[in-house]
């Protein structure tokens, strides 16, 4: 192409306020850019990225035929975007753009005033000579799969399926225990209204059980994930139950029947259940399962007590796991949370002295399903005469978690409610802070101060059974700082509550794997902006929700559900997804046929297959990021990005150093 | 007139910042839990308020004149369990030094008394210099000389206090046998300077340091031998800074060394029960737990017993920080406690690895009933027993 020929270059420098023009002048930039070959319209202007400032450059690229625009800005993260569609919308093509940084890259981490606008100029010239030899591309589009992925099936995951559902949009929900329903489920009543959480849960569930839309695995995990937005391939494993589920009507004789008895991980430890059991009354699937590592048939070949009293016949030893592919536009992740184990901090006794207990066991105990039938009891069947409840134990602490969990200042103040409503019991409530942020929350801890609860500002340094007055025989003694006072109390009590933090699960990692996702430095997954767009995250199509993004009650979770079915409607509501333009491509000449690209592509674009008698390279675009990986690694430079090619890097590179 | 409120212009910013400066960094942390309170042995005696302390320093309001100031005996159970990472010693260290070098408030008598002996004899006892070496009289240990493979170094109080001295001669006497190319200093030994330095006198310190590594270097010590926890501390911790360079290794590890190493042999059976002291100084400071259990383990006949609050949770036996020289009132002692809890253990032997542990707690067998039906021994000790 002929130098001086046809390109004519529109450059553009941008004051940002005083964040640029304040060290870079800019003036003398947009001058000495006015100065460069084929420059043939150079300007500067306070805010580049407002109405006026891109009406300047479509208007310029009319008037003077402009055929090639540089922006020298903030980073590209920010408007690269924006002035590409300002290009769009002159009718040039966004790809005849280029994006200098002169403000991260210069005037926020320079000083000196003349040397930053040197290299400001150096930058324009730079993106003024690679932007010469870019080239049109064009921007093509995919269709999205309008079938959703929702892994996880608490209240968030029941949530987010129900919200696409009801847009009558096809639902995976996959959830890996036996029923649907996650701690919410656990739960006795719910803050600040004192909701019983089974009775707001249960009507979700049903209605996920039942949904036409909703075609939900239960007892099934995801085990890979491949494609990309709006074109996944995941595959499920569904674990067998060893009960048919078309015919077992959930009627639990089995369970009554059969003699061998294991912890309840529902009843967190506090009761058994069977080894063929329906986890809780209220579950969804309403059908049994049959712990394998626990049933004696699986473990000795005796009993089959089970089947022998099942009347609809649905006990099924031969069922094996089956693998389900299924293929889906956009996933969500709703996988919830972990309770934090108290017996790491020796002080508070947690597994030494047995009415030390956590905040998810004393849920069971006051609810009325639960292991006590409701009734606040100590371990030996006494009522206790007074209550500790501890804050902030594994939270806020830098030996265990520095975040705060957020939900439990608010549960701490509800057990004080239930425990002076339903006993006689004192109350002592330690808390470093009293966290009452939402909706009727202050009304509530107004509400429980006048009931009585002795409120003791300080952490509890330690709970010990070593008593010093015949007053506190047998009592647990909570030793504490009442740091208001400045005095060290003793509060003798029979029942210690921990409210313990809530924890990443312990699978995050495997799980971030699978999905693509990162996790923030306190394990929860990543967030792609954590103000502005909570429930994306760096992998397009894939969006979380609920406690797996971070500790947080009912109602957020609830409305994070929504937020991350909404991304997801919005993508098959558009029912297209624009695909990278600038991708991987294929010198069909230069190529071996190797297989480098192949093997090094984690997203599977590049193929090498038998064309015209040879073996070449071929990539699907669709799937392509244009990361550049295949590029780096092919031997023969048949590989090469569009709009990253060695002709405009380089010359980039000659334009930077030259004097 | 006396002012009702606190005047709030009386945040006094320069002494906030002069703390700052001199290590109390760690007070901008504190988010005032009260945990430290809770967790320091004090207030099993006595009430001491160890967040307001770090409050008061926090807004410049310090009452340097408190006497409570020189309760504390670093032994970092505050800091070990606090929520926020505060170093509460550096806190309680910066205070003290304002007052040491700033003269704000009083420094204790026999802390000045201390600190006077170390500067004159090198030790904070007031013993005469040349007597420093007279434990090990008649055993034939020699001088080091470059080229000695390791120093031993004893403590100021194994070289000086009857009670103690057991230590010395015990660890001397395990090196001989297992024919150990070993060596002492002998009276060009001087004070390490660790409890003097958490007791706010930096300067003393600092010469101290600098006198030991220039002694350490002119001999050409490359490794060092403690039986000291304070001594290993400062050694290997705070030595550095000031530009020494040599290994240092505690007694337990040592013995533990030549035990799994079969150059040190058990001939005999020691069967009692035993209770193991975790000193603060090797335990939570310095991560040293397992080391001496081993090596208590080994021991054939004993049988070990661990106190209820063990490891990281040991309750300091009083004397850090310079508190061992300092006069403690009865009823307010932890080693009075801890002794009782390793009687009511049943324990026979009260297992220590730490002389200022051992001056505590033999201390306390004087002064509590059934004191005298444990005895208190040094870990060196209950070794060369068995050997």
């Amino acid at each position: 192409m002929d130098r001086n020929g046809h390109r004519k270059i529109g450059v553009y420098v941008c004051h940002c306020g005083l964040n640029i023009a304040g060290t870079v002048d800019v003036e003398k930039v947009a001058e000495y850019a006015g100065t460069l070959d084929v420059v043939v319209v150079s300007r500067h202007y306070k805010y580049m990225c407002s109405e006026p400032g891109q009406a300047i450059i479509k208007d310029d690229i009319k008037q003077y035929e402009l055929n090639r625009v540089v922006v020298a800005s903030c980073s590209p993260r920010m408007h690269e975007l924006t002035f590409r569609a300002a290009c769009q919308d002159a009718g040039l093509n966004p790809y005849l753009y280029e994006h200098a940084n002169i403000r991260e890259q210069c005037s926020w981490v320079h000083k000196n005033r003349e040397l930053a606008t040197e290299k400001a100029k150096a930058l324009v010239r730079a993106a003024v000579r690679r932007v010469f030899y870019q080239e049109p591309l064009e921007v093509k589009e995919a269709p999205v799969n309008p079938n959703v992925l929702v892994v996880g099936g608490g209240i968030a995951g029941i949530q987010a399926a129900l919200d696409i559902a009801n847009g009558e949009h096809k639902v995976y929900l996959v959830e890996r225990e036996p029923s649907i329903g996650g701690h919410m489920a656990q739960l006795d009543r719910t803050f600040p209204t004192l909701d019983c959480s089974e009775c707001i849960l249960t009507p979700k569930m049903t209605e996920v059980g039942h949904h036409p839309f909703i075609e939900l695995l239960a007892y099934s995990e995801v085990e890979a994930v491949s494609g990309s937005i709006g074109n996944f391939k995941v595959k499920v494993r569904k674990k067998a139950r060893y009960v048919d589920e078309s015919k077992c009507i959930g009627c639990g004789v089995c369970e009554e029947k059969c003699p061998w008895k294991v912890d309840s991980e529902f009843e967190v430890g506090l009761a058994k259940r069977k080894a063929i059991y329906i986890p809780f009354a209220q579950a969804i699937p309403n059908v049994a399962t049959i712990d394998r590592e626990h049933c004696a048939y699986f473990k000795t070949g005796k009993c089959r007590a089970c089947e022998k009293f099942c009347e609809a016949k649905a006990i099924d030893f031969e069922q094996t796991d089956e693998s389900i592919e299924i293929e889906v536009g956009s996933i969500i992740i709703t996988t919830g949370y972990d309770i934090f184990d108290p017996s790491v901090i020796s002080q508070y006794g947690y597994g030494r002295y047995e009415n030390v207990i956590t905040s998810l066991e004393f849920e069971r105990i006051t609810c009325a399903g639960g292991p006590t039938g409701g009734r606040i009891l100590l371990k030996d069947g006494r009522e206790p005469e007074s209550v500790a409840i501890i804050h902030c134990v594994g939270s806020r602490d830098q030996k265990y978690h520095e975040y705060c969990s957020r939900v439990c200042c608010m549960y701490g103040l509800k057990y004080a409610h239930l425990i002076r409503e339903f006993t006689n019991a004192k109350v002592y409530e330690m808390y470093i802070d009293m966290r009452c942020f939402g909706e009727g929350y202050e009304e509530f801890y107004k509400r429980i101060s006048e009931e009585g609860v002795k409120f003791i500002r300080g952490k509890v340094a330690r709970v010990t059974d070593r008593t010093i007055s015949e007053e506190e025989k047998g009592k647990l003694i909570v030793l504490v700082e009442d740091t208001l006072l400045g005095k060290m109390i003793r509060a003798p009590v029979d029942m210690v509550i921990l409210c313990i933090a809530l924890e990443p699960r312990s699978d995050t990692e495997q799980v971030a794997k699978i999905f693509s996702l990162n996790q923030r430095a306190d394990g929860f997954f990543m967030e792609r902006h954590v103000k502005l767009d909570p429930v994306a995250t760096a992998s397009d199509g894939v969006f979380i929700a609920g406690c797996c993004e971070g500790p947080k009650d009912i109602p957020d979770t609830v409305a994070q559900a929504s937020a991350a079915a909404a991304k997801a409607l919005s993508l098959i509501s558009k029912g297209r997804i624009t695909l990278e333009a600038a991708t991987a491509h294929v010198d069909e000449i230069l190529c071996q046929g190797c297989g480098r690209c192949e093997e090094t592509c984690d997203f599977h674009a590049p193929k090498v297959i038998h064309k015209d008698g040879r073996w070449v390279s071929t990539v699907n675009e669709t799937v392509c990021k244009g990361c550049g990986a295949c590029a780096v690694v092919c031997p023969t430079g048949a590989m090469s990005i569009r709009n990253f090619t060695r002709k405009q890097i380089l010359n980039m590179v000659d334009a930077l150093v030259e004097v | 007139m006396v002012a009702v409120n606190q005047v709030i212009e009386t945040v006094d910013a320069l002494t906030v910042d002069a703390l700052l400066e001199e290590g109390g960094k760690a007070l901008e942390l504190c988010y005032q839990c009260g945990l430290c309170t809770g967790a320091c042995p004090w207030n099993l005696v006595r009430s001491f308020t160890v967040r307001r302390m770090v409050h008061q320093a926090q807004l410049g309001l310090v009452d340097f004149e408190d006497e409570d100031m020189w309760l504390c005996a670093t032994c970092g159970a505050c800091a070990e369990q606090c929520p926020r990472g505060v170093e509460v010693i550096d806190i309680i260290r910066a205070l003290r030094r304002t007052i040491v070098e700033l003269g704000v408030g009083k420094v204790p008598e026999s802390l000045r008394l201390a600190a006077k002996n170390i500067s004159g004899v090198g030790n904070p006892l007031g013993e005469p210099l040349e007597e420093r070496a007279d434990w090990a009289e008649g055993m034939g240990i020699k001088a080091f000389t470059e080229g000695t493979e390791l120093l031993y170094y004893p403590c100021c109080l194994s070289c000086y206090d009857n009670h103690m001295i057991g230590i010395a001669q015990a660890t001397a006497d395990i090196l001989k046998k297992v024919r150990v190319d070993f060596g002492t200093l002998g009276t060009r030994e001087t004070c390490c300077g660790e409890a003097i330095r958490k007791a706010g006198n930096e300067s003393l310190f600092q010469s101290l340091a600098q006198k030991n590594i220039a002694t350490f270097a002119e001999n050409g010590v490359r490794k060092i031998l403690v039986s000291s926890p304070h001594c290993y501390h400062t050694f290997k911790n705070e030595y550095p800074e000031l530009g020494s360079n040599f290994e240092v290794i505690h007694s337990t590890q040592y013995l533990l060394g030549l035990i799994k190493d079969q150059k040190l042999k058990f001939t005999k059976e020691l069967p009692k029960r035993v209770v193991y002291h975790d000193p603060c100084y090797l335990g939570r400071h310095n991560g040293i737990y397992d080391e001496p259990r081993e090596i208590l383990r080994s021991i054939p006949g004993l049988e070990l017993v661990e106190f209820q609050d063990y490891g990281e949770d040991s309750i300091c036996c009083g004397g850090g920080s310079g508190r061992l020289w300092m006069d403690t009132r009865k009823g307010e002692r932890f080693s009075d406690i801890r002794l009782e809890e390793a009687i009511d253990l049943g324990a026979e032997i009260l297992v220590v690895a730490c002389p200022y542990c051992m001056c505590m707690f033999k201390g306390s067998q004087l002064t509590i009933a059934k004191g005298t039906t444990i005895e208190v021994k040094d870990i060196s000790e209950l070794v060369q027993e068995a050997m």
